[in-house]
């Protein structure tokens, strides 16, 4: 693979700080045109954990559908080299089909701090907001909260109910906040996904020759509209935390969230002799 | 008494619950929404995940002037040691009630 299909460093922290990465339009028309039949068929179960190489026959759809130059790239940059496939599955949301998914994350709750999986979802149709799109909440994915314990919220200022071209691909971190919205279009929807489990250390695995470019601090720094107050520096913290796992800099702190709640001196540099309350010589 | 028994009136006229719920960012009654979730117990309507990307009041308080009456607010509660950089729920969770005919 070139690497100029690799993300971009600004790439790799928008990811970071939104939990999310979208490619518009990135499959071409006439795979975008085989897709609902090829899809309306099924695609072959795998068990969890079978390498990506191992997964799809050659020459099939999905086969091709990863080995396009920015998906793989993107993969790659991800979760790196191997992946293995923890499960696929195509999902329909039938046409005006009366209720949406509550919010969720999928799989269980996550706490891995250095290490993510990734959903890579495909929707080979425009998707319009009557179809009821995938809801996310952009910057939810560090929050520790168990499947679909946060049902009860239906929106968040600032989340994204998506639209998008055919052949849009959209890369999730595991522990994003998200549901299938209600689609009360006359237009099946269509969206196939593949959870991806690293099998290396997700450490600069993607184009990192823009690593210290003022961009990637400013991907880092976004607060997004439904952050409480308080919770939302804490965001920034755990933010910071997962940019110096994944670069191996734990010097990379440009808010200084970290250093300041670490700093811990321990030199001592008063007297005791000068200490009023010290005991005095014994008589 | 039954459990299903309906709220009336002595002129026979049912009432319901709607329910707000606001996510807001403090814990101040009068700071900005953040999140909002509808249950309409009326029936009529049928508020649902992802259905709206516009709050219906901007703070708290604007639902107290609009005649919503407040029942529960979160408590606040310190971290547990050692998860002070945890985020995880909405901290600042807001309860409302309107009482209307159905």
């Amino acid at each position: 693979m070139h690497r100029k299909h690799l993300l971009t460093s600004v790439q790799m922290a928008h990811f970071v700080a939104n939990g999310s990465f979208r490619m518009d339009a990135v499959v071409p028309a006439e795979m975008n045109a085989q897709a609902i039949e090829v899809l309306d068929q099924g695609i072959p179960a795998v068990p969890y954990g079978t390498p990506l190489a191992q997964t799809f026959p050659d020459g099939s759809f999905v086969q091709k559908l990863v080995q396009l130059p920015e998906v793989a790239g993107a993969i790659h940059s991800l979760v790196g080299p191997d992946p293995t496939v923890d499960h696929h599955a195509v999902h329909i949301r039938k046409a005006n089909e009366g209720e949406a998914q509550n919010l969720h994350a999928d799989a269980i709750i996550d706490v891995r701090e250095d290490a993510f999986d990734v959903q890579l979802m495909y929707y080979p149709q425009e998707v319009t907001l009557e179809m009821g799109g995938t809801l996310s909440v952009p910057g939810s994915h560090l929050r520790r909260t168990n499947e679909s314990d946060t049902g009860r919220y239906q929106n968040l200022r600032g989340q994204t109910r998506l639209t998008c071209p055919a052949g849009t691909v959209v890369f999730l971190h595991h522990g994003i906040w998200h549901g299938g919205r209600r689609n009360d279009s006359g237009i099946d929807r269509y969206m196939f996904k593949i959870r991806f489990n690293p099998t290396v250390r997700q450490v600069r695995l993607w184009n990192t020759d823009d690593l210290y470019d003022p961009a990637v601090a400013e991907e880092l720094g976004t607060y997004f509209p439904w952050y409480e107050n308080a919770t939302g520096r804490l965001e920034l913290y755990n933010r910071v935390k997962l940019w110096q796992a994944l670069t191996g800099d734990d010097t990379f702190d440009p808010e200084y969230w970290v250093t300041r709640v670490t700093n811990q001196p321990r030199r001592v540099v008063a007297q005791r002799s000068l200490n009023p309350h010290a005991a005095k010589e014994m008589a | 008494m039954s459990l299903t028994a309906p709220l009336e009136t002595q002129q026979g006229v049912q009432i319901r619950q709607q329910v707000l719920v606001l996510y807001l960012a403090s814990s101040a009654l009068d700071a900005r929404v953040i999140g909002w979730s509808t249950y309409d117990g009326t029936g009529a309507t049928t508020p649902t995940t992802g259905d709206s990307d516009v709050p219906p009041y901007e703070t708290g308080l604007d639902a107290l002037k609009d005649g919503w009456r407040l029942f529960q607010a979160a408590q606040l509660l310190p971290p547990q040691p050692g998860h002070e950089y945890d985020t995880s729920f909405l901290k600042h969770e807001f309860f409302f009630e309107k009482l209307v005919q159905r």
